[in-house]
């Protein structure tokens, strides 16, 4: 017989004191923190936590194949809902292979509480069995980590984890939990309030002086720009991203992280940045006056050389992380403080200068250049549609951006696309569409290879009823296949897309274009039969060889109700393109077209520009 | 640009902050000539005073990433303000009884404190900012420096 218990009375059934075990409490309070999914692997030191989950319907938990495929998942988790993630592994070797996961989330400011077992307090420090100080192993990886010494502290400590991983700039946080703490049994009383120390929570609400300083600096401006990251996603603050852009008239773009934060359609938007990015971003970071950062931190795979980046430009940066500001480039106009509720406060400063600006054109030295904005969004968008990214088709071969364009066409931008990391990684964000935040998950900051996969299982138990696409490498897809296992028993309907070039396809790029056509070990001939790998597994496989055979496949992958596998087998030669190689400055771009390759240097490229815009009056 | 900078951290006492900030420094290549921990006026709470060296904006760096620690309570940048500096030094210096009083006269010029005497040794306690202490090892070299243990500096506001 079943029974349906509602919040109210499972909160109060859960919230009743009466004597537990560590293992019990445990469960109880991550149910009353709202946790709806825990991907875990068990182990000697979390048996006790195992045990309490026997017989527990309300506590549901994912077995994982790899504890790396479990912080993954938890990270996609996390990524597509705005929720915090929470993975469980047991302590030494489940501890260790949760670290790849824990740097991943870090690097890219993703929530998660990872709990982990240790030995027995009694043997901590004793080099016992399945020994690991990994609260010592992650302190450089992780937002923080809490060791529990007592039962009657675990409670409270997994609610300062929560609040920890989620305040300010979010994190992972580690809870490493004896067994004999997960053993002992001891009266539960919850912790209705928890008082976290001052370093976990910076300041949300950003200084009205800063504000007002920046508002005035974009009104003067004659060619700003926004340059949106993954904090402008995490704080929710695409819809005040888009009416500063629409409302002040502002070109967009948006790193690897800060994808959907504005739709693609978006005539203001540019694209993304950087190494891989578009001729129009980079053109209008190189020519704009004043760039606007919000959430984003100067990554040197978005900025390339320091000092070819932005140089003409005034910079004003808006992130919750105080560290940030500065750290890599001097900043004219710093606004720390939470991006929504600066971006919230800016639109309000604007939209208030905008109804007394005619006092202010009354004012001496005071000038709204309106002739010089419209003249710069005119150019910008003439560089949208000279340089759009493109690449030569083919009707012999598959090509990767094809795929990628097919996926984007058929799921209209409503997926939720994860992908793994090398080329196909670019192409994905290159030609993918994402029309909304939390769309693209991606492992920017880290670089992790075997993300793809298992974040997408995260990404579809947070997000049931999305489409979840999961692009990988051959490469890759490797490095987490094993849970294909997990897709099958449950049924997560993931579709897991394997761009097949049978070799490390970005490793091979760089050794074409920088080691001279040196190709070492970067040759993936001999993996395994991906669609039969599938097979294997229990999950659907199929392969396509020619954009017909492509188009069908993906036809009927979308339209079973399962996880499938498609092995794409495509052009072993293409690469990345636009590309700034290391070392250069944004201006050093490569469009991968000899033709204009040879013009692309900044000055003909001005030139070519000022002609345009002579030629436009 | 190198000045010396000193660092006022009041932190929490938890197991592995030492830990998290000496990680931090190493971590982002910040120079670090000395780190002393102590017991400060809260309970539960120690005082770290760190000397670095480096640019006002590195320094600035250093403390913005010091306050995102979830254990540190709060940071304070001493060199902006004046401040008192000290070190306490211990130092074993092999002296024949013949060259005694030489010695003596070194260490009183420099106000040390003489705290054992063996049949051959000496040991001194010479408290400092970090030039005194290194000028007086200086000065010593000539009497064989058998052992020498420093503090590190601490420092407070004026």
């Amino acid at each position: 017989m079943e029974t349906i218990e509602t919040k109210e009375s499972m909160r109060e059934r859960l919230l009743r004191r009466e004597r537990l075990s560590g293992s019990e409490i445990l469960l109880r309070t991550l149910l009353l923190e709202g946790v709806e999914c825990v991907f875990g692997y068990p182990g000697g030191a979390v048996l006790y936590i195992y045990d309490a989950m026997h017989g527990n319907p309300a506590f549901k938990h994912v077995l994982t194949r790899h504890e790396q495929g479990a912080v993954h998942a938890a990270d996609g988790y996390a990524r597509s809902t705005g929720k915090t993630g929470v993975c469980l592994a047991t302590s030494g070797p489940g501890a260790t292979n949760l670290v790849t996961g824990i740097a991943t989330a870090h690097m890219d400011s993703v929530p998660l509480v990872v709990i982990t077992g240790n030995v027995a307090t009694t043997l901590i420090g004793t080099d016992a069995f399945q020994e690991a100080d990994i609260i010592g192993i992650t302190q450089p990886v992780a937002k923080h980590g809490l060791f529990v010494r007592h039962a009657e502290d675990l409670a409270g400590t997994i609610r300062e984890a929560f609040a920890i991983a989620n305040a300010g700039r979010p994190g992972p946080v580690i809870v490493d939990i004896p067994k004999d703490v997960s053993a002992a049994v001891v009266e539960f009383v919850y912790p209705e309030r928890i008082e976290l120390p001052p370093s976990a929570q910076p300041a949300a609400n950003p200084d009205g002086e800063a504000i007002r300083a920046l508002a005035a600096a974009i009104r003067l401006a004659e060619r700003p720009l926004l340059l949106s990251g993954g904090g402008v996603i995490q704080s929710g603050a695409a819809e005040a991203l888009a009416r500063l852009a629409r409302g002040a008239g502002i070109p967009v773009t948006t790193t690897l992280m800060g994808m959907g934060a504005l739709p693609a359609g978006d005539p203001l938007w540019l694209g993304m940045p950087g190494m891989h990015g578009t001729y129009a971003a980079n053109q209008a970071i190189l020519q704009c006056d004043l760039l606007v950062a919000v959430g984003a931190r100067f990554d040197d795979r978005v900025t390339m050389r320091l000092d070819g980046f932005a140089q003409g430009a005034a910079i004003a940066h808006v992130d919750i992380d105080a560290a940030e500001i500065g750290k890599l480039v001097q900043v004219d106009y710093p606004v720390q403080g939470d991006a929504r509720l600066s971006l919230e406060a800016l639109n309000r400063e604007l939209e208030i200068a905008a109804v007394t600006a005619q006092a202010d054109v009354a004012q001496a030295g005071t000038r709204i250049p309106e002739a010089a904005r419209s003249a710069w969004l005119a150019r910008v968008s003439a560089w949208k549609s000279a340089y759009p990214l493109r690449y030569r088709d083919s009707d012999d071969v598959l090509k990767p951006q094809y795929v990628i364009e097919m996926i984007a066409r058929t799921t209209g931008g409503d997926a939720i696309v994860t992908t793994d990391v090398g080329q196909h990684q670019m192409w994905a964000a290159q030609y993918g569409r994402f029309d909304r935040p939390r769309s693209l998950l991606t492992s920017g900051g880290l670089g992790t290879m075997g993300f793809g996969f298992p974040s997408a299982i995260g990404a579809q138990i947070g997000n049931p009823d999305r489409v979840v696409v999961s692009v990988n490498g051959d490469g890759g897809m490797q490095m987490c296949a094993q849970e294909l296992a997990v897709c099958a028993i449950h049924k997560i309907p993931v579709k897991i897309v394997v761009i097949n070039n049978r070799t490390l396809g970005m490793i091979k790029q760089w050794q074409e274009l920088v080691y001279e056509g040196r190709f070492s070990h970067i040759d993936l001939g001999g993996s395994p039969d991906f669609v039969l790998l599938a097979e294997a597994y229990g999950v659907k496989g199929l392969r396509a060889e020619s954009k017909r055979e492509a188009e069908a496949v993906w036809a009927e992958a979308l339209a079973t109700d399962g996880p499938v596998l498609i092995d794409f087998v495509v052009d072993k030669d293409e690469l990345v393109y636009p590309m700034v190689p290391q070392g250069k400055r944004l201006q050093d771009m490569l469009l991968g077209d000899s033709d204009t390759d040879k013009d692309t240097d900044t000055d003909s490229e001005n030139n070519a520009d000022e002609d345009k815009k002579e030629g436009a009056r | 640009m190198n000045d010396r900078h000193y660092l006022s951290v009041l932190v929490r006492d938890r197991p592995g902050v030492l830990q998290r900030v000496s990680g931090l420094f190493s971590r982002r290549g910040y120079n670090i000539d000395s780190v002393t921990v102590g017991a400060s006026e809260l309970d539960g709470h120690s005082r770290l005073i760190a000397a670095a060296r480096g640019s006002e904006r590195e320094l600035g760096q250093i403390a913005s990433q010091l306050r995102k620690l979830i254990d540190v309570v709060s940071v304070s940048h001493l060199s902006v303000r004046p401040s008192v500096v000290r070190e306490l030094m211990l130092v074993r210096l092999s002296v024949p009884p013949a060259s005694r009083a030489a010695v003596r006269a070194v260490i009183e010029t420099f106000r040390c404190v003489v705290v054992d005497v063996g049949p051959a040794t000496m040991m001194i306690q010479s408290v400092g900012d970090r030039e005194k202490n290194d000028a007086l090892l200086t000065l010593l070299q000539d009497y064989g420096i058998l052992e020498i243990a420093r503090t590190g500096e601490t420092a407070m506001t004026r």
